[in-house]
């Protein structure tokens, strides 16, 4: 493998140092492309309480494509499917190179404070967070406290 | 005669802007339309060059070259209105699709902020420096910056002017990027987050800085002007890299200087008498059905209770349904219910037992449909498997024709290659006759129509037939008069059909069978 761009190694100084509240992102130890992502549900939202594990990685022409993000816990969101996929626009056509790991993860936890079920990507849950928000938030709650709190 | 004229100075109005003319567009490339005496006296209906034509279509072949050069034009004539530099007008046009006149229209509906806003370009007239190339090159100061892309320290960062500004490799890779990999041109923004601005063609070429991009991304914008614009079109001919610009949006046969002849209003082979929306559906009817179809009507037959389609893998006529919903018992050979052939399978020649006489009219009711399209579809493949053969006659003709100079002059033997010409359009014509006639429904005017098909069919046989035959230096005066009296005659046969067809759809004659199949009209 090709040595690290400078870029790189820079985000994963900086995540290190500086980390966001709520999020901790770590590179895998064989591949530096690779992180093992955290990011605690946001206040306020059905995910509060919640540890959510995510994996990212940052593909050979990144920072020119998107990094790819995915889910591994189980969360019940509009805009995440059963295999973790994101519904994300900055991970799509509105990715730029001048975002990083950093604005990414931000704007997947502004997301679980935000779904999005106009812009669905799991059609289930978009459809009764929109018929009935409550049992929905109810769904989630439950899907907080069954898959993310650890014991 | 050149169609190019009339085109260019009467849709530019200013005629020293207009296309350099190498050649004349079609005149050179039309092969039938001769001076010969074969075929002159029938008006021909759609000849490439027919500016005497009751319609005025008009149409020319542009060049690589000569498309970008049309390019400029456009920026010129809206830059003589607008006042702008020509990148910025460039950038407008496209997000415009090259439509000067929604563009002045919003240009003069909108506040200047608002509309170049809404195109995603700085507003020229609040910058300093306008011209993006100044833009780009923002004044290299002696400390390093911090590239917001790659992170590194550099000596100089340059930017659209949005506020917004990155090292030189950063900007190269990025643009090599999304021109490359996402095909993208005029609506590759700048790289920060949340920012519009668009990469304008100067500062493409400014900051790419690499002689493959930049050629990539001429082409995709080329291609993308090409395909924005309602009255141009690619030809469709392998290896083609000419357009075809016409004055109107009209199913029409345009040829292209690579002497391929193509329908301007889908880009098909040239498909009268049949209409563009016919065809489509026709062409996916066959690539759905064709083969599939003809191996179930050879190897399969219908459940006669349940329409099941059942093949038979065995011996034994004994057939049970495995539809689970059915299960019937049925003789395969004469689809009646199996219980009255009891343990002797021979009393299946009662013919007239009521129960399978019903059993095989339904079926019958069943294939009928299928049997139809068949019809159909083997006279179209027949004509389509017959013009290739022509083709080769076309070969043939040709050596020919070289081996008789010898002894006769070559304008004596032109008309052989008219006839040939003549031929292939008439196959084509039939071809494409039998998909119109499977869309129409049965009434009078069909029944006019099938009378002109036959006739038309029975005067290509003819003409098919005797050009097969033996040409000698020897015979060829005896032929010629009746070849030329032949082709004559199917061409003649031709207009006829196609007239006829023309006028009802003026009159509105024709009953489709299905909606779909008259779009396009």
């Amino acid at each position: 493998m090709s040595s690290l761009p400078r870029r790189i190694i820079k985000e994963t100084q900086r995540l290190m140092q500086e980390p966001v509240p709520g999020i901790n992102a770590i590179p895998d130890e064989n591949n530096a492309r690779y992180f093992h992502v955290i990011v605690t549900g946001p206040n306020d939202s059905p995910f509060e309480g919640g540890v959510f594990k995510l994996e990212l990685f940052l593909p050979e022409d990144y920072p020119m494509s998107a990094p790819k993000v995915r889910f591994i816990t189980k969360i019940y969101h509009p805009n995440i499917d059963r295999l973790g996929r994101i519904c994300l626009d900055v991970l799509k056509d509105k990715w730029s190179p001048a975002l990083q790991i950093r604005t990414i993860l931000l704007s997947i936890q502004a997301l679980l404070s935000a779904p999005n079920p106009d812009d669905p990507l799991a059609n289930d849950v978009a459809e009764l967070w929109k018929v009935n928000e409550a049992e929905a938030i109810r769904n989630a709650r439950e899907w907080t406290q069954k898959y993310a709190v650890e014991d | 005669m050149n169609s190019e004229d009339g085109f260019s100075d009467e849709d530019h109005g200013d005629s020293h802007r207009s296309v350099p003319s190498h050649s004349p567009s079609c005149l050179s490339c039309s092969n039938w339309d001769s001076d010969e005496d074969t075929c002159t006296e029938i008006a021909l209906p759609e000849g490439p060059n027919h500016n005497v034509a009751p319609d005025d279509f008009v149409y020319k072949v542009l060049s690589v070259d000569q498309i970008v050069q049309h390019q400029r034009n456009i920026i010129d004539e809206v830059n003589n209105v607008l006042n702008l530099s020509p990148q910025v007008t460039r950038t407008i046009l496209n997000h415009f699709k090259w439509d000067k006149e929604r563009l002045f229209e919003n240009y003069f509906e909108s506040s200047p902020q608002e509309f170049f806003q809404r195109a995603h370009v700085l507003n020229p007239f609040e910058q300093e420096n306008a011209s993006p190339a100044e833009a780009v090159g923002s004044p290299a100061s002696t400390k390093k910056k911090h590239c917001g892309i790659c992170f590194c320290a550099c000596d100089e960062l340059k930017g659209l002017g949005c506020g917004h500004s990155y090292c030189v490799a950063c900007w190269k890779q990025y643009l090599a990027n999304k021109t490359c990999s996402e095909g993208l041109t005029h609506t590759i923004t700048c790289p920060a987050a949340n920012c519009d601005i668009l990469v304008d063609y100067a500062s493409f070429l400014a900051l790419a800085d690499d002689p493959d991009v930049v050629e990539r991304y001429k082409q995709l914008i080329t291609n993308t002007f090409v395909e924005c614009n309602t009255l141009m079109r690619w030809c469709p001919a392998p290896n083609c890299t000419h357009a075809i610009e016409a004055n109107y949006l009209e199913p029409k046969a345009v040829q292209c200087k690579c002497g391929h002849q193509f329908c301007f209003g889908c880009g098909e082979n040239w498909h009268e008498p049949a209409s563009c929306g016919c065809l489509k559906e026709w062409l996916k009817k066959c690539l759905e059905d064709s083969e599939t179809s003809n191996w179930i009507a050879q190897n399969t037959k219908e459940c006669p209770k349940c329409q099941v389609t059942i093949e038979k893998d065995g011996g034994c006529n004994h057939m049970v349904c495995k539809n689970p919903s059915c299960r019937y018992d049925f003789c395969w050979v004469c689809l009646g219910s199996w219980e009255p052939h009891g343990s002797s399978w021979y009393s299946c020649n009662r013919y007239d037992e009521e129960e399978s006489k019903q059993a095989r009219l339904a079926q019958q009711r069943y294939r009928s449909t299928m049997a139809r399209y068949l019809h159909y579809y083997n006279r179209y493949a027949n004509h389509m498997q017959s013009m290739r053969m022509e083709h080769k006659l076309y070969a043939n003709v040709q050596a020919k024709m070289d081996d008789m100079q010898a002894e006769i002059s070559w304008i004596e033997v032109q008309f052989l290659r008219d006839a040939v010409d003549a031929l292939c359009q008439c196959r084509s014509t039939l071809m494409y006759s039998y998909v119109f006639a499977f869309y129409l429904k049965n009434n009078n005017q069909k029944l006019i129509f099938e009378y002109n098909q036959r006739d038309l069919e029975m005067a290509t046989e003819k003409i098919s037939e005797c050009l097969e035959r033996e040409i000698t230096a020897k015979n060829v005066y005896d032929i010629k008069q009746k070849v030329l009296d032949l082709s004559h005659y199917c061409q003649k046969r031709r207009h006829v059909l196609l007239s006829h067809v023309r006028e009802g759809n003026e009159k509105d004659w024709w009953e489709y069978i299905e909606d779909a199949a008259t779009q396009g009209h």
